[in-house]
């Protein structure tokens, strides 16, 4: 009755009504607690499917969404954060003009992650412009000194970041409306794009270099265009984290940051963007639920101190586990598609479904 | 196109790995309409010559015309963009995209989309098995297959030139007649083709112009037909005293 493009975009839309009907529910009833997980979760969401488009879909072996992230997180703080705690805030060293004399309004909310999404592309660009001309291993390690850098600089540029001491007091404006909204568009539009003739261009990169350039794949302009989306989203998800945090220090976006994004597009399946974001919301909650194995335990007469850092412990043993007897991750390269999800409704009996 | 218009025109080409003097100043050329053939032993700088034309590897001398263009040097998408397109030695289509999918980045430099939907059933009527494979994960088709999934995505992108590294190689003897049978179709199509082989014999058969390629430098050429039977062709490539 419908044509299948208007058959799945109508099967979106309805997800996205009932995205928003939950969200509407989850504020109205659940926890806070819960609320966080979710939040946190979407964040991971909107960080992993973009690192996931430069790692798993254009196979370049990035390190660097933890500097992004960065750039992201203290752009919206400097360009929310109000004057007077501004003031208040920065005591070591005044903060630099001209960040110390305005601020935007909650209602630019929306363009300051914007503009932290734009300035994490902008490096991006910068590193990606001398390294991805190069075959190899060349990108995983200047975008693991990216990343370092700008956590160097985030302790040391003190009249902009103050330093380790980080900013307080940064205005709670992330919610569930905006996390959930984020991760959809996020999925939706990386999954339009891989689905394009672009997006094929990508695959075909990752597949062989030198047999994409044969076929006219101008091979350093999509590395870099995928490269610096990517660091778009990264950074409007650093710029959600720190809203919904409150708070931002060099600290929060370490290499640990890179490598439990690492963990959750290797879980999902390198390419997969329903395995980046299954994995995304299953992470979140489990770096909840895991908080057991730190805490203290006393079984009969003995008493087991709490060993801060034993959930990366567990994590990187399932990561071990996955790695020697499900190498491909959860889901592979494949993706969950409407035409999946009809077929297994029994609507569709189309014969070939492929990839989408 | 005119018949005899020379549309790919090498001039004095000198190629450099390093310290190695890869190719040592050949000429060749091509006309509109013809296979023309470049024979010669492993290592004598078959490849070489067709990664210079196609821009992946930039010549210390020499120059590479296509057309009215000078394109020595040029990034190797604006030479595709410009209709010289490679069938690369080793097939090497992408294993993990379905045939679709490796068809469809064949044409990747073009916009038309009822031209390359034109193109897809020639390309069909040619190779009838990849239609019934056109789902199928290109990996997971046989060697014979894999090679017609090659030349067909290079033909997807309507070129005027097309040149093909080694079509016969790893093929069993019966694959080899096919493709060759296959080459020869297309070029009555209309298809100028610039073909390199070890498999002197079965290419020179084909090809209406040959030249042997020796260390790097053009020893021989002429009429395909005629290189055939030239005694130091047999004796050095067909292995006949």
């Amino acid at each position: 009755m419908f044509t299948r493009e208007t058959r799945e975009l109508l099967f979106t839309f309805v997800l996205f009504v009932l995205l928003m009907v939950g969200v509407w529910l989850a504020q109205r009833y659940l926890n806070a607690y819960l609320v966080r997980i979710f939040n946190t979760a979407c964040i991971y969401v909107i960080a992993a499917v973009a690192y996931n488009l430069v790692n798993g879909i254009t196979g370049q072996f990035s390190l660097g969404p933890n500097g992004f992230m960065a750039i992201g997180g203290y752009t919206v703080a400097l360009l929310m954060l109000p004057v007077v705690q501004k003031q208040e805030v920065y005591f070591l060293q005044p903060l630099i003009w001209p960040f110390n004399s305005f601020s935007f309004p909650p209602a630019l909310f929306i363009f300051a992650l914007l503009l932290g999404g734009l300035l994490a592309a902008g490096g991006a660009i910068l590193i990606g412009f001398p390294t991805l001309r190069l075959r190899g291993d060349y990108l995983a390690i200047a975008t693991f000194g990216f990343g370092e850098i700008i956590i160097v600089l985030a302790n040391n540029l003190i009249p902009l970041t103050n330093g380790a001491l980080g900013i307080k007091g940064i205005p709670e404006y992330t919610n569930l409306w905006w996390t959930v909204n984020w991760a959809f568009w996020t999925v939706f539009l990386v999954k339009n794009l891989v689905n394009s003739s672009f997006g094929r261009a990508l695959k075909a990169i990752r597949e062989d270099e030198v047999a994409a350039e044969a076929m006219g794949i101008n091979l350093f302009r999509h590395k870099l265009l995928a490269f610096a989306l990517s660091a778009f989203f990264a950074g409007v998800a650093g710029g959600l984290f720190v809203t919904l945090i409150s708070t931002i220090s060099p600290t929060l976006f370490t290499f640990s940051m890179t490598f439990n994004l690492l963990i959750i597009i290797v879980l999902g399946g390198l390419g997969s963007i329903t395995g980046s974001t299954i994995t995304a919301v299953l992470f979140a909650f489990l770096q909840e639920l895991l908080r057991e194995v730190e805490a203290p335990h006393v079984i009969g007469s003995w008493t087991f101190p709490g060993i801060p850092g034993m959930r990366m412990v567990v994590f990187s043993a399932i990561l071990v586990i996955l790695m020697i007897f499900y190498r491909r991750g959860l889901f592979g390269r494949q993706e969950l598609s409407w035409q999946h999800v009809s077929r297994i409704l029994w609507w569709g009996k189309r014969a070939h479904g492929g990839q989408s | 196109m005119k018949e005899n218009t020379t549309i790919l025109r090498v001039e004095n080409l000198h190629v450099f790995y390093g310290g190695i003097h890869a190719l040592k100043g050949i000429s060749l050329e091509v006309q509109a309409g013809k296979i023309v053939a470049l024979i010669g032993a492993n290592g004598a700088g078959k490849s070489t010559a067709l990664r210079t034309i196609s821009g992946l590897v930039r010549p210390r001398e020499g120059m590479v015309r296509f057309l009215d263009q000078d394109i020595t040097g040029e990034a190797s998408h604006r030479v595709v963009e410009l209709g010289v397109v490679m069938v690369p030695e080793g097939r090497k289509i992408f294993p993990n995209l379905t045939v679709m999918e490796n068809l469809f980045l064949g044409g990747y430099t073009r916009r038309d989309l009822e031209g390359i939907k034109k193109d897809l059933e020639w390309i069909f009527t040619l190779f009838p098995r990849l239609q019934e494979r056109t789902w199928q994960k290109g990996g997971t088709l046989s060697g014979g297959e894999q090679q017609m999934l090659a030349v067909a995505r290079a033909l997807m992108s309507r070129p005027r030139l097309l040149m093909m590294d080694e079509p016969s190689l790893g093929l069993a003897p019966l694959l080899v007649r096919e493709i060759f049978h296959i080459i020869e179709a297309l070029n009555q199509q209309g298809v100028t083709i610039l073909l390199i082989e070890q498999n002197a014999k079965a290419a020179l058969e084909v090809a209406h112009y040959g030249y042997v390629l020796e260390t790097g430098k053009i020893a021989l050429q002429g009429e395909g037909k005629q290189l055939l039977s030239d005694e130091r062709v047999r004796k050095a490539y067909l292995g006949e005293d």
